[in-house]
């Protein structure tokens, strides 16, 4: 038997003579057999996690990162649906739409139209999340209706909500005139139309944020509003005291996605008004800019400048998403999980034993 | 003494004994908080019945000064219409295709990537996640120019595939997985069944899935219902061969505009979800509580 077997077996050994037998070439073979099985083993053990990453990093590079560049790359050149890559460019697209007043008229669409929306979202979305913190019946019942609009698709949504904003014949007009008040012009006039797209995004998105903040609210500790009830505080001094001031990182959370959505807004304002032939309104009212982008390169056909718009807003996003970053972190700072990493020594110690130190939840860092 | 008594007439309610009894845990709230979730409640639902009702009516009822409130006895006729303007079953099937293949790709990748990332030791682990998560901010939708072009190339526009390619996997989902697992699967479980003799597949296959399996139930539904909402790629990249979305769309793109047809076709194209709504709306509100879905 050789020497360098993984699992000497002492007994059969000083049994067995040394001449070759049936059963020792058996053992040979088992013998190989395990050591195989230990390669494999060990093989198995160092590659196989990159296995399991690889698809997604294969066909993330595919799908996510090469269309990114390459959009760089076609926005650097004067490149045209039909005839193809045409000329380098260099930055040309770029300057070209910063001098677009169309360019501009979308950015100015796309941030109306998300303060718009933003704004009386959160506030309602925070208002019913408070109701729903309380000790109420049918919990799951009340949870699940706030949902109901986010499960309608914002197609649907588009169309639901511009035949309600009609301007000759829809609800909302109707009822205007039934109590003697002015019609609006909601499908031509630049605020009144950005308020009705607000509306769409405001039905669908509301009660989803509700219950994300919800969430925020329910893992405020009970204690510290019970000691304040204690002290007296009423418990619309309690939200703004405690509940608010706790949830201020979720909030922030809520706000930076709601930025990333709003930034990117396209079905709402592209179906807004079917009989306009102009996406966005027939003097581009509420044209925001992924429909200008859409607008500018499929039917334009101008890939070159429509790229440059797709990475110009891209750059927004990473900005506003640096900007959420360096926020979350400063608040986030107080939490205990990451102070001892930053501060060596004997003063993390010392934060780390003090009462206040784990105030903060982690899990409303999300 | 008389201080306290003073501030007592003062202002009584606050220091009033036994107040602290008032607030727990379990004290019901007031009518008012049962209004107020009512109201929203009506505002949530009543945009879907409003489309019921005038998907149910002749044009006529755009008409009538107040919000119209009782359906009229036209829906059977209207969605006789909606059949014959759009193949509403072969759209259907088409949604219902890509939106399950994006569905079962995108949770299949996640499971293994986020599993990989949770539990196992690996050169360059830490880089390779910090990447993930970087790119969760990376919006594809602006890739779509590339992206278009790459389809054309290959050939493959106006197919179901061209639809699927880009959402088959996300970044968002593996970091989903990644931080379910991460919590969920303790360390000595993988050990005892690596010691049993069990290979990486299997010990992802015994240990990690069953773990991992209300994490992927919540994303299937995310994925799934992300993949059925979406228009704006399906409409660019395969405009012969329809999902849900872009054939309703399509129902309102006419020069005339019935829009009685059109609520009743959003309606349509909202049941499928309202019925996934009914099965899997607590799921679904778990989903988002924990903080399922961003962005």
């Amino acid at each position: 038997m050789s020497t360098t077997t993984p699992m000497p077996r002492p007994k059969l050994r000083a049994e067995k003579p040394s001449t070759p037998t049936p059963e020792r070439l058996q053992e040979a073979k088992a013998e190989r057999k395990m050591r195989r099985r230990h390669l494999r083993g060990r093989l198995d053990f160092k590659y196989s996690p990159y296995l399991y990453i690889s698809p997604f990093f294969i066909l993330f590079a595919l799908v996510g990162l090469f269309p990114l560049i390459y959009t760089f790359v076609v926005s650097i050149n004067d490149w045209d649906l039909l005839s193809g890559a045409g000329d380098w460019v260099g930055l040309k697209n770029y300057q070209a739409e910063l001098a677009s007043p169309l360019f501009w008229n979308s950015l100015f669409n796309t941030f109306s139209i998300f303060l718009l929306s933003a704004i009386p979202q959160l506030v309602i979305a925070t208002f019913i999340a408070a109701m729903l913190d309380q000790n109420i019946r049918a919990k799951t019942f009340w949870r699940m209706s706030v949902l109901v609009p986010y499960v309608v698709t914002p197609v649907a949504v588009t169309l639901i909500f511009s035949t309600a904003f009609d301007e000759k014949y829809g609800l909302i007009n109707n009822l205007l005139g039934a109590l003697n008040l002015d019609t609006i012009a909601w499908k031509t006039d630049v605020f009144p139309s950005h308020m009705a797209i607000a509306t769409m995004v405001n039905w669908r998105w509301t009660g989803y944020n509700a219950l994300i903040l919800l969430a925020a609210m329910q893992a405020v500790p009970r204690e510290l509003h019970e000691s304040a009830a204690i002290d007296g505080a009423g418990a619309i001094r309690r939200f703004f005291s405690i509940t608010l001031p706790s949830i201020r990182p979720t909030m922030i959370f809520v706000i930076i996605t709601a930025t990333i959505g709003g930034l990117q807004i396209f079905t709402e304002p592209k179906l807004f008004n079917p009989s306009s032939s102009v996406p966005g309104g027939p003097d581009r009212q509420y044209q925001t800019t992924v429909l200008y982008l859409w607008d500018l390169a499929f039917n334009r056909g101008d890939f070159g400048r429509a790229s440059a718009v797709a990475w110009m807003l891209f750059l927004i996003i990473i900005v506003i998403g640096v900007i959420n970053f360096l926020i979350s972190g400063t608040i986030a700072s107080s939490s205990d999980k990451r102070r001892p990493r930053r501060i060596p020594g004997r003063k993390a110690k010392r934060i780390k034993s003090h009462p206040t130190g784990s105030l903060r939840e982690s899990a409303n860092d999300e | 003494m008389s201080n306290a008594t003073l501030q007592s007439t003062a202002r009584p309610k606050l220091i009033r004994p036994g107040r602290n009894k008032n607030f727990s845990a379990d004290r019901r709230p007031g009518f008012l908080t049962y209004g107020i979730l009512l109201a929203f409640l009506i505002g949530s639902t009543y945009p879907l019945w409003y489309s019921f009702v005038i998907g149910s009516s002749t044009g006529a009822v755009f008409s009538s000064a107040w919000p119209p409130l009782l359906p009229g006895g036209q829906f059977w006729t209207n969605v006789a219409e909606v059949f014959d303007s759009v193949d509403f079953w072969a759209t259907l099937g088409n949604s219902l295709i890509v939106s399950s293949v994006i569905t079962f790709s995108v949770v299949t990748f996640s499971t293994l990537a986020g599993y990989a990332f949770a539990k196992l030791r690996f050169r360059g682990r830490q880089g390779l996640l910090v990447f993930v998560i970087a790119t969760l901010a990376v919006p594809t939708q602006l890739g779509i120019i590339p992206m278009f072009m790459m389809m054309k190339e290959l050939g493959w526009t106006g197919s179901l595939g061209a639809i699927m390619i880009p959402t088959l996997v996300t970044a968002f989902g593996v970091f989903f997985m990644r931080q379910y697992l991460v919590d969920n699967i303790p360390d000595e479980l993988i050990e005892a069944a690596r010691v049993d003799g069990a290979s990486m597949i299997g010990t992802f296959w015994h240990v990690g899935v069953p773990a991992a399996r209300p994490a992927m139930a919540i994303l299937s539904l995310f994925t799934f219902m992300t993949a059925w909402t979406d228009y704006l790629w399906p409409m660019l990249v395969a405009p012969q061969t329809p999902t849900l979305q872009v054939a309703l769309s399509q129902l309102q793109s006419a020069r005339y505009v019935d829009y009685t047809i059109v609520m009743t076709g959003a309606l349509m194209a909202t049941i499928p979800l309202l019925l996934l709504f009914i099965v899997a709306g607590k799921q679904l509100v778990s989903g988002i509580m924990a903080g399922a879905v961003k962005g």
